[in-house]
């Protein structure tokens, strides 16, 4: 036997081998079973096995030799063809695939063999190899063991498309034992019925040659077995790829001092081998970074089996489809993102999708599909599973969470639909009606969320019932490599995920003056013929605040405007200057820094300075350009639907209740904001806040107007509309702000015009436009009447 | 044999302050910082340290000193953290000291505010006091972030 570190060596490397052969099994035998008998896949399962079983022989593991030569017993009969493969086959097969990885994992944990009894499983194999074999053939153990044995030398000449010789060829051919050695041996293995020990061991036994000379040939075989499959890759430790990257980034630090040298000392040799060193540093740079990149395939490839097993269980029908399985990220998030990914896709499958009887009835095909998709958005890596299941019933679960305890009726009664699906992810929620073994013990899609959350993702949950279920998960960009927009403002760089990115605009000083425009304090952009709101990065930044290009004090330069969408809003980001586009490595903040949202993180130059990552979805909602449930993107498609031409008006859509819809005119409106039930206070009979150093009174409009009732609640924000008049600002709290649409407006103007001027059709609905005029009047007529008389100017408000 | 254990120190304003040798990962002269927006009052900006971004902690802000003086350069004491590695700024370094366990003593009642936080302790020196900060508390976020208001 070879000395101890040795053998700790071959010991870890048969480990890792094995492991690895054995998630390849996986895969194969579940394909086995879908696409029949396949002589490469039969062949390559086959020799699996028969690896585990001749190393672990070799290295004394007789438990797991026994076990896996068994299941190879069985595995060439169904090589010979004189097995088929039938459900009750793969599943015994799986079992053995599962039995030896626990084996595996023993002998890694403790470095010998548990005792586990793992007589059941062997009877179950044996009883399949011989029930099938005594009705296709008259031979019984003895020619099974046999044909095994007999297969240790020939079975790489006849079958699988690498040639593998057998040990016994290699020990001839290096003159290490006779070929009557080796006959011999192989005779003697056949004599035995059970555990047959390996050629190799039993010429070490007979003292024909040494065990080294044995361990040579047999890594010589298995570098034949496993030459066409690992010629392209090897395996690296990740915590040697992490110290490369370290080191890689001192050599950056290194070269850009050289660079700076270089720049003051005029000697061209020095100069053309510093650009070389410069091009060199970035490509090893950018290459080692990329080495920790892995695509979500790895994790995704032992799903067909989970999904396999899971639909037998259960006693459905389900493929597994996959896209963007190519997509890549960072190991680390890979790594994180496993457990609950298969969670997900196990609640897909025992609560999704329902049984083929179900399935019929409902008029869908027997099969349930289920599919896994990801892809790069918004900045961020999604990843979707679909199953084309039952669906969720809101109603249902609605009634569920309030059987049991978790929330209250009248808070269940104020969830929208889609709120409710998210009681699924609430502790201690499970709707099962039975717990299986699989899934429904209510401690699952909370631990989910918890998982995702963790590594700063987020996950959502749409359903339709009867059609399926899509769950979302959107993970950040943290330490992935993203292509980026490099731009400057005040003094600093910052980078911007291209995924955010729309276009680019650029005016001159003079034509900015005629460009850009302002509602109230907002300055807009006419964006082919649409308004985009703009937003000065140094100011979303509170870095100071830019005078506008019209606005006195401005300076005569160009003007840049960074296009942006997040969640299906545009808008334009001021900045000085925009740089170029890079690959940029996202590296996460410090947790001190982590409550800032305008930041998705940092990356590092190529001179080795930090740059910030904007987060464009926070900085739309920092500077107020994304407000809550806002849908441009269904607005423009209707809106395109409308005919051209006709004289149109921006209007802002809110909305009260279940379906009660009003607007106002943009041009009337100053901003909308949002406020915390805590900053309410009261004087007189009014609710106020206080807001740009004024005290602003709330008019809660489903209160003033009749038949509006409002369905808000009590403790969320307030969405409140603000109205601007001279110095005062009146605040009007709707329930939600739906939309701004560009639209030619026909109104059909009540008989008694009150605040409501008329209604009109908006986006295929009525909708009641206000007359906040009149409105205000009204309100400030009385509010500031009880505060400052003096600014209560009849004049001032219709002026 | 009386236990002694190692500290690194530092000066901050007059304060002689230490912290476990062990914590510290590295000291370096002034680094090329990026300031950070909106971030709390305490956090200078970002560092790279060897392609490895590196949070900078002013400790001048954290304990309510007055900032440096323009043109003075502070020094980074690279700590090791759970969350990865902070800097804080110090303004000079001092030695690496072995101080006997029992010239340690609590901080008096009387010492308050965010200085009462993060110190946790004081070795009685030669003519001289060194104030152990509590290198964790001084990196939390929570701490940083309620003294940016």
């Amino acid at each position: 036997m070879p000395d101890q570190s040795e053998s700790n060596e071959i010991l870890n490397e048969f480990l890792v081998e094995s492991y690895e052969g054995l998630d390849q099994l996986d895969l194969d035998l579940v394909e086995l079973e879908q696409c029949g008998a396949n002589a490469e896949l039969i062949g390559r399962v086959f020799r699996c096995v028969h690896t585990i079983k001749g190393t672990c022989g070799f290295l004394g593991f007789g438990v797991l030799e026994s076990v896996a030569h068994v299941g190879e017993n069985l595995l060439s009969k169904v090589r010979d063809g004189t097995i088929t493969i039938t459900p009750p086959l793969t599943s015994a097969l799986l079992l053995l695939n599962d039995a030896l990885r626990a084996m595996l994992c023993q002998i890694e944990q403790n470095g010998k063999e548990s005792d586990t009894d793992h007589s059941t499983l062997i009877e179950t194999l044996v009883s399949l190899t011989d029930g099938q074999i005594a009705s296709a053939h008259a031979h019984g153990n003895d020619a099974s063991a046999t044909d095994l044995d007999l297969s240790d030398v020939r079975e790489p000449i006849s079958s699988g498309p690498a040639h593998v010789p057998p040990l016994g060829q290699i020990l001839i051919e290096s003159g290490a034992v006779s070929q009557a050695d080796v006959k011999a041996a192989i005779h003697e293995q056949a004599l035995h019925v059970e555990k047959a020990p390996l050629v190799g061991e039993i010429l070490v036994a007979r003292g024909s040659t040494s065990a080294a000379a044995v361990k040579e040939a047999l890594d010589v075989q298995q570098d034949a077995r496993s030459g066409h499959v690992s010629d392209g890759s090897i395996r690296v430790d990740v915590a040697l790829l992490d110290r490369l990257m370290n080191l890689v980034g001192e050599l950056v630090l290194a070269r850009n001092q050289i660079l700076q040298c270089t720049a003051s000392n005029a000697d061209s040799t020095l100069t053309g081998t510093t650009q070389r060193l410069n091009l060199i540093t970035s490509e090893l740079q950018e290459g080692v970074m990329k080495t920790r990149m892995q695509p979500i395939g790895n994790i995704w490839s032992k799903f067909p089996r989970v999904v396999r097993d899971l639909a037998v269980t259960c006693g459905k029908q389900v493929t597994i489809q996959m896209e963007g399985a190519e997509t890549e990220l960072d190991k680390t998030i890979i790594e994180a993102i496993k457990d609950p990914l298969t969670h997900i896709v196990r609640n897909s499958i025992d609560h999704g999708i329902e049984s083929p009887r179900d399935r019929v009835l409902n008029d869908k095909s027997p099969e349930g599909r289920l599919l896994l998709r990801a892809f790069h958005e918004g900045g961020q890596v999604n990843i979707e599973i679909s199953d084309d299941g039952k669906g969720i019933d809101a109603a249902r679960l609605r009634q569920h969470a309030i059987d049991k305890g978790l929330i209250t009726t009248e808070a269940a009664a104020r969830l929208s639909d889609r709120e409710s699906l998210h009681l699924v992810f609430a502790p201690g929620f499970s709707t099962a009606a039975k717990v299986t073994n699989v899934s429904g013990r209510g401690v699952g899609m909370d631990v989910v969320k918890t998982n995702i959350e963790k590594i700063g993702g987020t996950v959502d949950v749409h359903s339709t019932v009867g059609i399926g279920t899509t769950l979302r998960i959107k993970i950040p960009l943290t330490v992935a490599i993203i292509p980026g927009l490099i731009i400057t403002t005040g003094r600093e760089r910052f980078a911007i995920p291209q995924v955010s990115l729309l276009e680019l605009v650029r005016m001159e000083h003079e034509e900015a003056k005629q460009r850009v425009e302002m509602i109230y304090d907002s300055p807009v952009y006419r964006l082919r013929g649409k308004l985009l709101p703009l937003v000065h990065l140094s100011h979303a930044l509170g870095l100071g605040r830019e005078p506008w290009p019209h606005e006195p004090g401005a300076a005569e330069i160009p003007l840049n405007i960074v296009v942006l969408q997040s969640d299906g809003v545009s808008f334009g980001l001021v900045v000085d200057q925009i740089n170029d586009t890079e690959e940029i490595v996202v590296k996460p903040l410090g947790k001190q820094l982590k409550g800032i949202t305008t930041f998705a993180g940092a990356t590092i130059m190529g001179d080795g300075k930090v740059a910030l990552i904007l987060d464009v979805h926070g900085l739309a909602q920092r500077s107020g350009v994304l407000t809550a449930e806002r849908d441009r993107n269904g607005a423009d498609k209707r809106q395109d639907t409308k005919t051209a031409g006709q004289p149109t008006q921006t209007l802002l859509l809110f909305g009260f209740g279940g379906t009660h819809r009003m607007a106002l005119p943009l041009s009337e409106i100053a901003r909308l904001e949002e406020f915390s039930p805590s900053v309410i206070e009261r004087t007189g009979r009014y609710d106020v806040v206080q807001y740009r150093d004024r005290i602003m009174p709330l008019v809660r409009l489903s209160e003033v107007l009749e038949g509006v009732t409002s369905d808000a609640e009590l403790d969320g924000m307030l969405q409140v509309i603000v109205y601007a008049h001279e110095d005062q600002y009146v605040g009007l709290v709707v329930d939600r702000i739906l939309d701004i649409v560009e639209s030619s407006v026909t109104v059909q103007r009540r008989r008694k015009a009150g605040t409501v001027l008329g209604s009109a059709v908006i986006q295929d609905k009525v909708t009641d436009i206000l007359d906040i005029r009149r409105l205000i009047h009204h309100v400030e007529d009385d509010f500031l009447a009880t505060s400052t008389p003096i600014e209560t100017r009849e004049v001032a408000l219709h002026g | 044999m009386a236990e002694v254990t190692q500290y690194c120190t530092f000066w901050v304003g007059s304060l002689y302050l230490g912290t476990d040798v062990h914590k510290v990962q590295e000291v370096m002269r002034t680094l090329e910082m990026t300031p950070v927006p909106l971030a709390p009052h305490a956090v200078r900006g970002l560092i790279n340290l060897r392609g490895q971004i590196v949070t900078a902690i002013d400790l001048r802000r954290r304990l309510g000193l007055p900032d440096r003086a323009d043109g003075v350069e502070p020094m980074n004491v690279v700590m090791r953290t759970d969350d990865g590695a902070v800097s804080l700024l110090v303004d000079e370094i001092g030695d690496v000291i072995e101080v006997v366990d029992s010239a340690f003593e609590p901080p008096p009642d009387t010492l308050q505010g965010d200085a009462r936080q993060l110190i946790k302790g004081v070795y009685k020196l030669n003519g001289q006091l060194l104030l152990i900060l509590d290198s964790v508390k001084t990196a939390s976020s929570e701490l940083t972030l309620s003294l940016a208001s």
